[in-house]
């Protein structure tokens, strides 16, 4: 079951700031609007000959991985030390859980260790939702991906390049390409898209890769790619998950991209000044082609540079309002 | 307490650096303001010396020392600077100096772009209660202060200044 963040702020502090990051769901679009700010100025951070500032000086950041992941591991591993905070990276899928330790008691450990923040991508919707409420409410939690439910760093570094090549959302087209089903990072940017006020967010794919429901997310749905391409500004096109593909859904990678992928041809149909964006790892001839991954319109590596910029800019905001929670709470206890 | 006139104790700011700059020998400095109030001060000192310069700006909010206790300060901006600062003599501005944390804080920002060759310290008021050894080179005025009392410098144009009393003002700040 998808957890409903919006019900309970629990990510935000007494003063409406980020103490956590788990989730876009529910937040305010001038906090949105804040963390893409601070990222710019981050970005300005990461053009420098020392791309360092001491802002996280003597904190502990731990990334914590139950799953599998290359580009979101280093770059949220980057984005701390540029923050000058000390971090550790623990691939927990291969360490203690196979000797048997529960997540629970796994971050308690952590926890012991003084850690001030936690980076936790897991294979479970909810997991991050989860330790916040449960296991470490002193620690502030950032979500690195959970299960099918959310990538909100994910989201808002998606949001970060539509603003910096596109200026604003408001009068933008968007389309979300390909396996929506199981992408967290489509849920993400849904969310993301509607709370900035973009009017014309548009899902492409075929029925079997479409969640029940997504209607609700102000979307509209398209199952066919030319027409859901037409006139739009922005394309996000989604990897095609096989690792997550059980029974049947499609029937064959060589139909999916003849259908749905992303060609040359098929972008004609989009504005002359489209961008395409991919979250990455690409299928070249799966869901994108070549031509188009390393053609004129795409943004793909820039939204890797962004990345870093969104880590740095919701990890020190996070901390900061943990830090100013904690004293609050202590306060109000004498 | 009667406070002075921004526009006159800019005039003879431009005066005293134009002096102490050519006194050193230095013909091609680089200008830079601390947001925001010092980007006001910096913006009407080159004015007043009829000077093209490029003004750079700083925003030394993911440098201060204070972000335990205040956490980030949400308008954080990019700092920009249009030169290098590898062997350059800076000439760096601020509104009001009061515990000098800001100006260490630029510093070590500075820093991070490069070696300067000379770092010249301009401020619009001196408020006196330096916690760091930092004090300027070329100052408008130097004034004393009660201790629940601040001074707060608004502009761009025109810059005036305002006395505030922290202890019957608190809520609007």
């Amino acid at each position: 079951m998808t957890p409903l963040d919006a019900k309970r702020p629990l990510q935000l502090n007494h003063q409406g700031q980020l103490r956590h990051f788990l989730s876009l769901d529910g937040l305010p679009r001038e906090l949105l609007t804040e963390i893409l700010d601070t990222a710019d100025s981050f970005l300005e951070v990461g053009a420098r000959a020392v791309k360092k500032v001491p802002l996280l000086r003597g904190k502990t950041v731990c990334n914590v991985f139950f799953e599998n992941s290359t580009r979101t591991r280093t770059t949220f591993e980057l984005a701390a030390q540029r923050l000058s905070a000390d971090v550790i990276t623990l691939n927990v899928s291969t360490s203690s859980t196979s000797k048997g330790e529960t997540l629970f008691d796994t971050l308690r450990n952590l926890e012991a260790m003084a850690a001030d923040m936690f980076v936790v991508r897991h294979g479970d919707s909810g997991a991050a939702h989860f330790i916040a409420e449960h296991v470490c409410p002193e620690v502030a939690i950032i979500n690195g991906g959970d299960g099918r439910h959310a990538h909100p760093t994910q989201g808002m570094l998606d949001m970060l390049t539509i603003r910096r090549h596109k200026g604003s959302f408001e009068n933008l087209s968007v389309a979300i390409v390909g396996d929506i089903l199981h992408s967290r990072v489509a849920r993400s940017n849904m969310i993301a898209l509607k709370a900035l006020g973009c009017p014309d967010i548009r899902v492409v794919a075929p029925k079997t890769l479409l969640p029940i429901g997504v209607e609700q997310y102000g979307v509209k749905v398209y199952t066919d790619l030319a027409e859901g391409l037409k006139d739009v500004d922005v394309v996000i096109m989604l990897r095609l998950q096989r690792e997550r593909m059980q029974g049947g859904l499609l029937p064959s990678e060589g139909e999916f991209y003849r259908l749905f992928g992303l060609t040359t041809a098929r972008l004609a149909g989009a504005k002359p000044d489209a961008i395409v964006m991919h979250p990455g790892p690409i299928n070249r001839g799966v869901e994108i082609e070549s031509a188009v991954a390393d053609g004129a319109h795409s943004v793909i590596l820039n939204q890797v540079t962004y990345g870093i910029a969104i880590r740095m800019a919701v990890m020190s905001m996070a901390m900061s309002g943990q830090t100013a929670q904690r004293q609050f709470e202590q306060e109000n206890a004498q | 307490m009667s406070l002075p006139n921004p526009a006159e104790l800019i005039r003879q700011m431009a005066l005293d650096l134009t002096a102490s700059l050519s006194k050193r020998g230095i013909v091609e400095p680089r200008f830079i303001g601390i947001r925001t109030g010092g980007v006001w001060v910096a913006q009407a000192l080159l004015e007043a010396m009829s000077s093209q310069s490029p003004l750079g700006t700083l925003d030394v909010s993911f440098y201060r020392d204070d972000f335990s206790q205040n956490g980030l300060h949400p308008q954080v901006r990019p700092s920009e600077l249009p030169f290098e600062i590898e062997g350059q003599h800076l000439v760096l501005i601020d509104d009001v100096l009061m515990s000098g944390r800001t100006i260490r804080a630029a510093l070590n920002e500075l820093f991070d772009y490069g070696r300067p060759a000379s770092v010249t310290l301009v401020c619009l008021l001196d408020l006196d209660a330096g916690e760091l050894p930092i004090s300027p080179d070329v100052v408008g005025a130097t004034l004393s202060l009660e201790l629940d009392e601040r001074v707060k410098l608004s502009g761009p144009t025109p810059l005036t200044l305002e006395l505030q009393d922290l202890s019957t003002a608190s809520a609007a700040l």
